[in-house]
Formats: structure tokens, sequence, C-alpha cells
């Protein structure tokens, strides 16, 4: 599967609070949540994200809390993917666990710029910076996590193999 | 070759001999919990798997703790929502307000996190039950779904930091300290996917509540769980609490440390973290001068009696200052009768401090103590993110309940022995 989009970027310890702030936690309603998806890092990413788009940003990316939120936020904004140096491991789980793609590529996200335009190819694991005219590969997504994802989450993989136990 | 202590749990639970760093395991869940901001999601995700009944109703914990007293009509349609989950699946362990307390605390007090279990939440501070030699870590709701439908929750084997404690700390060092000390030397991603093991002789100056504190705080290094190893004063707290019969699990002798560091505790002041990263911290003495309008002195980190007393000690027979209003939060009902009983609750409010029912509410900006724009406070709650006690251009600074307390009545940051 290709993604592709322009590149949002931000730095590191991006945190869960900002991703989307707790005052917005009585709901659990993927549009309303994306209304307010990186409200206190970027007020205005919920309007200007364009479908397909990537958060690009430094090092433990998802900090905090294990609001599940965070990522459903960042999916229902139109964001296909979030692109980090790493991730805080709460928010990698919740990712892989309701479908959003993340990858680790620390030499892309140094290079990458705001507005860059990206493709990213799943299956080769590679990353192309259109408007640098470079490509990355990223850090290869584990055997168990790529299961995960060819099940269609982690409820459809548990359900099947409780079935088949 | 020899296993941590989180490889030990986690192999007894995934019914094997021996696990390997990196390796990725189905283990048996002991307990599983959510609160009100994280259940509605894994209730909606249990349902649609369609299942008759949770794997086990006595191993289920659901608290409403966050934004409950109910804030407004939305928190109060998600609380509804886990009352008649609860009820519906026969739920053992759901907790009404006016029996309720902050999850972490609530839990191993009530008996229910037992020394030797792994225990799963759909919160991050989770790990807080490594106090007790438990394995225990925070998960996203559909890990919570997915536990409660099968009991079994999928992890990868963490590499462990170990961190040898000696000496003794000196007056007004708490555990809070002890952990902002070891997150602000490594940093918020310091321990990112891994354990973080506590060792030496040191332990046997941390109180239970002081090691709760620090386990609790783990993930604020970015660990997975942070655990302390079994001792008379575990075997103290568990005897007589715990509801189920419990194991004693010890590290071995020959196990292997992807990392060790050392905390001489004796040489440790109070801790104070900055705006807006847990590790931006500095020593007490070198705090300088920062005038302040709130003092929150509760949470999962440091809502316990033991933490009420030290604050209670300092603020009694003096006032809060005039600029600020300062909130007391005893982590559960029986905490606030204990500080009923013991005149804590009096020194509070005759120096002019509000005193609560148990809730999360401040320490995430929720309800109870929200902040407007450029407001300052010192808080015992465990982050201080950009927004998180309120308005994003608020800030928040971390601490130990003594000098929260010194604080409260300095009108700016500052420690007990300034008063």
């Amino acid at each position: 599967m290709e993604l592709s989009g322009k590149a949002w970027k931000y730095g590191d310890d991006v945190d869960t609070d900002v991703i989307i702030p707790a005052r917005y936690l009585n709901t659990s309603d993927p549009a309303e949540l994306a209304r307010h998806c990186m409200e206190d890092i970027d007020a205005s990413f919920a309007s200007k994200v364009g479908t397909g788009d990537f958060i690009v940003a430094g090092k433990n990316f998802g900090c905090g809390s294990s609001r599940e939120h965070a990522p459903i936020a960042i999916k229902a904004s139109g964001a296909s993917a979030v692109i980090a140096r790493s991730f805080a491991r709460i928010f990698y789980r919740n990712a892989f666990n309701m479908g959003l793609p993340i990858f680790e590529a620390p030499d892309a996200v140094d290079e990458i710029e705001a507005g860059d335009r990206l493709v990213v190819d799943m299956e080769r694991g590679s990353l192309r910076n259109e408007t640098k005219g470079k490509e990355y590969r990223f850090t290869p997504i584990p055997p168990f996590m790529r299961e995960l994802v060819a099940a269609g989450g982690l409820l459809n993989y548990i359900a099947k193999r409780k079935k088949g136990a | 070759m020899g296993m941590t202590l989180t490889q030990k749990i986690l192999a007894r639970h995934a019914r094997r001999k021996v696990v390997s760093p990196g390796e990725l395991i189905l283990a048996k869940v002991d307990l599983a919990l959510g609160n009100d901001v994280t259940s509605p999601i894994a209730i909606q995700a249990f349902r649609s798997l369609g299942a008759a009944a949770v794997f086990d109703r006595e191993r289920i914990a659901l608290v409403p703790d966050h934004f409950a007293p109910n804030k407004d009509i939305k928190s109060a349609e998600q609380v509804k929502m886990m009352r008649e989950f609860a009820k519906e699946f026969g739920i053992a362990n759901y907790f009404e307000v006016g029996r309720m307390g902050i999850e972490h605390v609530l839990l191993p007090d009530e008996g229910l996190v037992v020394p030797g279990d792994l225990v799963i939440g759909a919160d991050s501070h989770t790990c807080t039950y490594g106090a007790l030699c438990a394995f225990s870590t925070g998960v996203g709701s559909t890990d919570l779904a997915a536990a409660m439908f099968s009991g079994e929750v999928w992890l990868k084997v963490p590499e462990t930091l170990r961190i040898v404690l000696s000496g003794r700390p000196a007056k007004w060092v708490e555990g809070k300290d002890v952990i902002l000390h070891i997150i602000g030397e490594i940093g918020v991603d310091g321990a990112l996917y891994r354990a973080m093991e506590y060792a030496g002789d040191g332990i046997a100056h941390l109180s239970m509540a002081w090691r709760f504190t620090m386990a609790n705080m783990a993930i604020e290094a970015g660990a997975k769980n942070g655990i302390f190893p079994f001792d008379a004063a575990t075997k103290a707290y568990a005897d007589g609490r715990a509801k189920r019969k419990y194991e004693v699990v010890t590290a071995d002798p020959d196990a292997r440390y992807a990392d060790e560091i050392s905390v001489d505790l004796s040489a440790l002041e109070p801790v104070v973290a900055f705006p807006h990263l847990p590790e931006n911290t500095r020593p007490l003495s070198r705090v300088g001068n920062v005038p302040i309008d709130q003092v929150v002195v509760g949470s999962c980190t440091n809502g316990r009696i033991e933490d009420l007393r030290s604050a209670a000690a300092v603020i009694r027979g003096r006032k809060v200052h005039d600029g600020v209003r300062m909130l007391i939060f005893p982590a559960t009902q029986e905490i606030y009768l204990q500080a009923m009983r013991e005149g804590l609750m009096e020194a509070f409010v005759t120096a002019g401090a509000a005193f609560s029912t148990p809730t999360c509410g401040p320490c995430l900006g929720g309800h109870m103590g929200v902040l407007a724009k450029g407001e300052r406070a010192i808080s015992t709650t465990n982050r201080n993110f950009v927004g998180r006690m309120g308005h994003p251009e608020s800030e928040v600074y971390l601490s130990n309940p003594a000098v929260a307390a010194a604080s409260a009545v300095l009108g700016r940051i500052g420690g007990p022995d300034e008063l």
C-alpha cells in the first residue's frame, strides 16, 4: 500500500496531552476528537491537514497517557501515518491495535521539512521525499505487528485465535 | 542465563521456564483495569466481538475516577456506560463514587493487586503496582477489550535497567524526589521500552507509599514498568490486604541487565520539575523565585495517607498565602476517613485549603482545579506537559507533598525549611 501527502513537522517528546487535550476526553467520537487534534501544539492543524498527509516528529512521539483517543484523533483528522525518530511504547501499541500506520525513520525525519511531499511504500519499507528527491528505508515492522495488521487489528486477531483454540 | 524480576513474572504468566528480552509472549492477566476515560472505547470494542461473557468477572476492575464525580453531561454518559456494562457482565470490581478512589491507590489498598501479579490497565500509570513486586503496565483501550475477552495480553519482553539505591534520604526528601531525580538524569525516554528494576540497601529506607510513587512515574521515563524487590515492607503491606494468595518472586543472581545506574539517596535534596517535561528537574535550592497561583496535593502519584501527613505536618498552624489556592485530594475514601481521624483534614481546612472527594480531576486538567491562561501551579502529580492542568499557556511544576505545602504558605516555590 502506498501513502502520499504533505509533511507536518513537530519536535521531540510530542505528548498525548497536546495530541488530544484531556478536556476533550469526555467523548470517544472520532470526528469530534479530530477537530481538536494537535490543538495545544498547533491550533490550526485540524483545519489545514489534508487527507493522506503525514505527521513527522522527533523522538518519543506519543509519550504520556494511554489514551487511545490520540491515535483515533490523528487517524480521523485525515492524516495517513506518523513518522518519527521513536515512539513511546503505549502509543506504539495503540496505533497498531487500531490501525494507524506508524514508522520509525530517524534519517528521514532529520531531513524532512514542513510541507515536503512524501510517499511511503509500506510493503517495500521505503519512504520517498519527492520535494527533496531522496529515498529512505524505515525500521521494518516486527512480524507479529504485520500479523496484527493482516488480521485487521488486535480484536480480530484474538477472536480468531480463541476460535481456533 | 538468569532472569530479572520482570522476566521471572512474565515467564510464569506465559507458562514458560525462560523468556528473553525482545521475545513476544502471550501472557495470562491477573487483573485488567479501566477508568471512565478509557473504558468506554474498550466496552464498545468488547461488544463488537459479540462475546456472551468476560473471561473472569472477578479479574476486571472498572474505576470511574478521572472525570468523576461527573463533571459534565458527556462524562456522566461515559460513566453510565461503564456502570451498565459492569452490571450486565457482573463485573465484581466496579467502584461507585462514594466508595471509589483513584484506581492505582485503590486497587492495591483493596488487595486486588498482589505481589507476583501480571496486571494491565488502560491507564499509563498502571505501572504503579511494581512497588508490590508485581509486573504491571499501561495499555490502550483495545488491549483492555482483548484482555476482558481472552484473559491474555501480548507483550514484548523488555530489557531491564537496574537502578541501585544506597544511603538514607535526608529530611524532606521523599520517594517523589528520588524518581524525579532519576528522570532528570536519564530523560523522559531514558528507559523507553525497558523495565526499571530497583535494587540496593537504600530500598530499606523507602516506605511502601514512596515505592508506589516511584513505580508510578516509571512511565515518565518511558519505561514499560518499574519494579521493586519483595521485602519485609512489601510483606507487611500485602498480608492482611491480599484478596488472593500471592507468590514471592526474586531476581536471579546472574540476571542480565541492559544497563545499570546508581543513586546515593543521602546526597539528594528535594527536587522540582519545571515545565514542560518531568525531566526538567532542579534541586530545590536552585529553583529561584517562582510565584504560584495554585497548589495541588493528591493523585495516583502522591495522594496516599503518608503524603497527606507530610503536607499536613508543614501546613499545620500556618495559613495558605493570600494569592494561592490550595487543593487537597485524598486518593481513596479510606484515606479520606483516615485523614479525618488523624486531624489532617482539619489542619488543611483551617489553613485555608480546599479538601476534596477523591478524583484525578486537576492532574489532567479535567475539573476541580483547572488553570487559566498564564497561571502557575506546583503539584504533587506526575506530568507537567503543555496544557496538562488547563490552558496551554499555564504552567505546572512537580514536587513532593512537603514542598508543595511549604510553597502554598510562601506563595512561591520553596521548602519547609524556609518557614
